[in-house]
């Protein structure tokens, strides 16, 4: 392609690019030649080029490289390289460049060029991208231009100034004076200018205040001119004599006047002239309009003015357009505060948006509604909300809910309610809860002491329809645990008896613990219900004993994950070594009734707290990961189990067993592993494998992670006088149960 | 205060893309495609103002936005702002393009991005509206462009005179055309068009 080819031919090609690895290579191609042409300083295409360079930058390719070349451009004298320099350095420039600065040097000459084109592009630039430093160097520059005669510039240097103002808010004396005398300009983009510069030093510097007071007969002026003027082709917008300037200005008569007596009589005559007078059939209007009603609610205005404006909020809230209706809610919502009373009269049509089908106005329906509750509205609110909750689109849910929650704990009329209210919450939208609200739950349950069984009976049966919601279960579960012998009773005051029994709680518990759909921390709920529920329920202890027995994994990752929760505190791990272990279970394994160790996963321990005769549970944990047998043959048996896995190390103990009737002797293990692994071996416990005797332990310790691992293992033993030799390759390891 | 300003198609892809807050060019991307996603789910009545995304999350910014057959006009305000006013806005800002394109269509912009960026240069800077007056915008506009036109005359001979090489179609050329003091360097010139 050639590289002086112009900026439409480029595009072309880039279009007509049909897949996307294509317009990459052909944007690649360009930048290529692109780069080379930086590099040549070549005079003749600089600015078709840095032209490409900035549309593929849009397209989202990387473009850094341009940056000198803007730099350069600015600095030629010619205008349209200027024009494209500049436009280059808003696009890719910022503070952060040390580029930036050096074009501060550009800007300056510029800003006293002798055409206003080059000047305007010196300040919008400035404007958009100027750094602390650079607006430092140039305000005085500004400052003056601020006196220029020209009124294109005047109003370029007014926004340039409120950019330094924002940068550098102390600077803002610099232009103080200035901008008072810029209200006096006929012009209506410097009367903008200045309006904005002004609303701007006046909230960076509440000080600025009493000094811009003196401007509001000003002010009231120039509104008067735009309200009652004839038609003005020029500034026209739907019949509407420049309308975005009459909101400036009435902004700024807002912030003036606020808490100020003096200000706010001057404007009280105009703000209801505006009131009255403008037509709001259109969009020009309604914003004049709007920004009049919030200027009256915010300033010291007559009560009678302060209806006016509430009525004609209310009247838009009827609205058929829904941006209207959108922003009268977005103007209430700024008011609800200062004038509850006032905004309640609407409380209705607000409580209608809420059924609305754009997103956007259910949205500020939510909030205002959510400001609108109050002690005396609270039950009526709380059923619309929460009929508003079923239907809400998801990304508000998080925010419904907790709203309702702190508007449920504000007023709620009795704790049954609250109740009620928070059970229908964690079952409409129980996923979408924060999670702090579990706990506030557990909390406020466990203080309505009077309603624990109509709480844990109205628990179960929303459990036992479903186990989704991750915040039911656990509130759920807990209750289940705390007060189960309640649930199992049957009767309660409040709500028809059915009957539960303990199988059905333990299979509802069981039912969460294995269910895909839980959480870590839900199963610790789980979990922990059982282990209360095994001091009260005296029949099924073999039930609770074994289901406990299968999740010890997963009491282990929720000791990881749940630290704070207390229950999990009286949990601890202990390892203890398999043989110490095995005498101590076999004692407590007599106490329950001979049960078997469940294989496989692990096996808990029971204390008998012996004193008192309540089985208190404490959880010892063995950490004991799958045993695989690798190799069996002649009565010698070579098992193989991984632990103590981190990212890059597993230790492989191989246990050798004799189930013959004499001993083995010279027992010798060897082991190989690829070239990747590392591998450490330990001394064994010893090479004579006594008859019948089951450890022997021999361990390893390996540089990789499990499933990575292969070895292969020769075996060589004297058993019965004969020697034998075997070879057994491993190609799988076992996980550590607990990863 | 304006954040951004951007125009994308009805498939997302952007046709003018503006910040006035400085974001990394991956950031930009990004924004442009959440706000391209979260627009397009409108339906066509509902109001044409919407909250949450990337560029607006949690911080009191909005989008307000004007869908015109095939491109959506997206700016992104905070609250100082007065949301119907940024709405007649935008409808100026169409007003002028059209009225200095001509009946703008899509591929105006997309062939012409700068001069868009330059017309937008007149009516928003650093983020603040600046002019709302279409003739003004216009006038200015026009003038700036007369200038660049006027200095490619004196200096743009260079270029028409490539260009004119290009059209020709010589057979053989020399590779160096020495003339006294100038010494032309011919490029291999691909056949073009």
């Amino acid at each position: 392609m050639a590289p002086s080819v112009c900026l439409q031919e480029m595009i072309r090609v880039i279009r007509s690019a049909r897949t996307q690895g294509e317009e990459r290579g052909v944007i690649q191609r360009e930048c290529a030649a692109i780069r080379a042409q930086f590099r040549q300083a070549d005079s003749g295409g600089r600015s078709h080029n840095l032209a490409k360079l900035l549309y593929v930058h849009m397209l989202g390719y990387p473009a850094h490289f341009g940056q000198m070349e803007c730099v350069r451009m600015i600095a030629s004298p010619r205008y349209s390289e200027k024009r494209i320099g500049y436009l280059g350095a808003m696009m890719l420039l910022d503070e952060k460049q040390d580029a930036s600065l050096l074009i501060t040097n550009s800007i300056k000459n510029d800003l006293s060029h002798s055409s206003q084109y080059i000047q305007s592009l010196a300040l919008c630039t400035l404007a958009c991208m100027g750094s602390a430093e650079m607006c430092r160097d140039l305000a005085p520059e500004i400052e003056r231009l601020l006196k220029a005669s020209n009124s294109y510039i005047k109003k370029k240097a007014a926004l340039c100034a409120v950019h330094i103002v924002r940068k550098i808010p102390e600077l803002g004396e610099l232009f103080t004076p200035s901008a008072h005398s810029l209200l006096s300009d006929k012009n209506h983009g410097v009367l903008h200018g200045a309006v904005v510069l002004i609303t701007e030093l006046c909230e960076r510097n509440p000080g600025n205040l009493d000094e811009f007071r003196k401007a509001v007969p000003e002010l009231v002026q120039i509104m008067k001119g735009l309200v009652t003027s004839g038609y003005s082709p020029e500034h026209n917008v739907a019949g509407i004599s420049d309308p975005f300037l009459q909101v400036r200005v009435l902004r700024l008569l807002r912030i003036l006047g606020r808490n100020n007596d003096e200000a706010s009589d001057a404007m009280n005559d105009l703000l209801a002239q505006v009131a009255t007078n403008t037509d709001s059939s259109k969009t020009a209007g309604s914003a004049v309009l709007y920004e009049t009603v919030l200027t009256i609610m915010d300033i010291k205005s007559e009560s009678g003015l302060r209806v006016l404006a509430v009525n004609i909020l209310g009247r838009f809230l009827l609205n058929n357009d829904r941006n209207i209706r959108y922003i009268s809610m977005t103007s209430l919502q700024k008011i609800v505060q200062t004038d509850h009373t006032a905004v309640q009269r609407h409380r209705g049509t607000i409580v209608d948006c809420l059924k609305d089908q754009d997103a956007s106005v259910k949205r500020r329906a939510l909030e205002l509604s959510l400001a609108l509750v109050s002690a005396a509205n609270i039950r009526s609110m709380m059923k619309e909300l929460l009929r508003f909750l079923s239907t809400c689109p998801p990304e508000l849910r998080s925010h419904a809910t907790s709203g309702i929650f702190n508007a449920a704990e504000r007023y709620a009329p009795s704790q049954r309610w609250h109740i009620d209210t928070i059970l229908h919450v964690l079952i409409t939208a129980g996923g979408d809860v924060r999670d702090e609200t579990v706990p506030n739950l557990i909390q406020l349950i466990s203080v309505a002491s009077e309603l624990h069984c109509y709480t844990v009976h109205k628990l179960y049966r929303a459990l036992i329809s479903d186990i989704s919601q991750q915040s039911l279960v656990q509130v759920a579960c807990w209750c289940i645990g705390e007060y189960g012998d309640l649930l199992l009773k049957g009767d309660c005051d409040e709500i028809e008896p059915m009957q539960v029994t303990e199988d059905d709680v333990l299979d509802v518990l069981e039912t969460i613990l294995q269910s895909h759909m839980s959480s870590p921390t839900s199963r610790g709920f789980a979990l922990t219900a059982i282990m209360k529920l095994s001091t009260r329920i005296t029949n099924n202890i073999e039930s609770v004993v074994s289901i406990y027995g299968s999740f010890v994994c997963d009491l282990l990752d929720l000791l990881g994950e749940t630290n704070t929760s207390s229950q999990a505190n009286q949990n601890q791990v202990n390892t203890t070594s398999n043989s110490t272990s095995s005498s101590v279970q076999e004692n407590l394994l007599d106490l329950l009734g001979g049960l078997e160790p469940t294989p496989g996963k692990g096996n808990i321990l029971f204390y008998f707290n012996l004193f008192t005769g309540t089985m208190s549970v404490t959880c010892l944990c063995v950490f004991s990961a799958p045993n695989v047998t690798v190799y069996e043959k002649g009565g010698v048996n070579l098992k193989l189990q991984c632990d103590n896995q981190t990212e890059t190390a597993i230790t492989v103990t191989f246990t050798a067993s004799n189930s013959t009737q004499s001993d083995i002797t010279s027992f010798t293990l060897q082991a190989a592993v690829p070239k990747s692994v590392q591998l450490q071996m330990k001394a064994p416990s010893g090479d004579v494998i006594p008859a019948q005797v089951c450890p022997h332990f021999c361990r390893f310790s390996t540089q990789s992670a499990a499933q990575h691992l292969k070895m292969r293992v020769r075996l060589s033993y004297t058993s019965q006088g004969t020697l034998c030799q075997d070879m057994v390759q491993i190609d799988s390891f076992p996980s550590p149960a607990w990863n | 205060m304006i954040k951004a300003i951007l125009i994308f198609n009805n498939h997302g892809k952007p046709r003018l893309s503006k910040f006035y807050e400085h974001y990394s060019e991956d950031t930009e991307q990004q924004i442009i495609r959440e706000t391209f996603h979260l627009v397009s789910k409108r339906d066509e009545n509902v109001c044409n103002f919407l909250e949450g995304g990337m560029l607006i999350d949690g911080s009191d910014n909005k989008l307000i936005y004007r869908h015109y057959a095939t491109l959506y006009f997206v700016f992104c305000v905070d609250s100082s702002e007065s949301e119907l006013g940024i709405l007649d806005l935008i409808q100026v800002f169409v007003e002028t393009l059209d009225k200095c394109f001509e009946n703008v269509c899509e591929l105006d912009l997309i062939f012409h991005v700068d001069k868009v960026h330059n017309i937008l240069a007149e009516m928003v800077m650093g983020g603040m509206v600046l002019e709302t007056n279409m003739n003004e915008i216009i006038t200015q506009v026009d003038a700036q462009n007369k200038m660049e036109k006027s200095e490619a005359g004196i200096a743009g001979a260079p270029a028409r005179a490539v260009s004119a090489v290009k059209n020709m179609n010589l057979p053989e050329m020399p590779k160096n055309i020495n003339i006294g003091d100038i010494s032309i360097k011919v490029p291999n010139l691909p056949s073009f068009k």
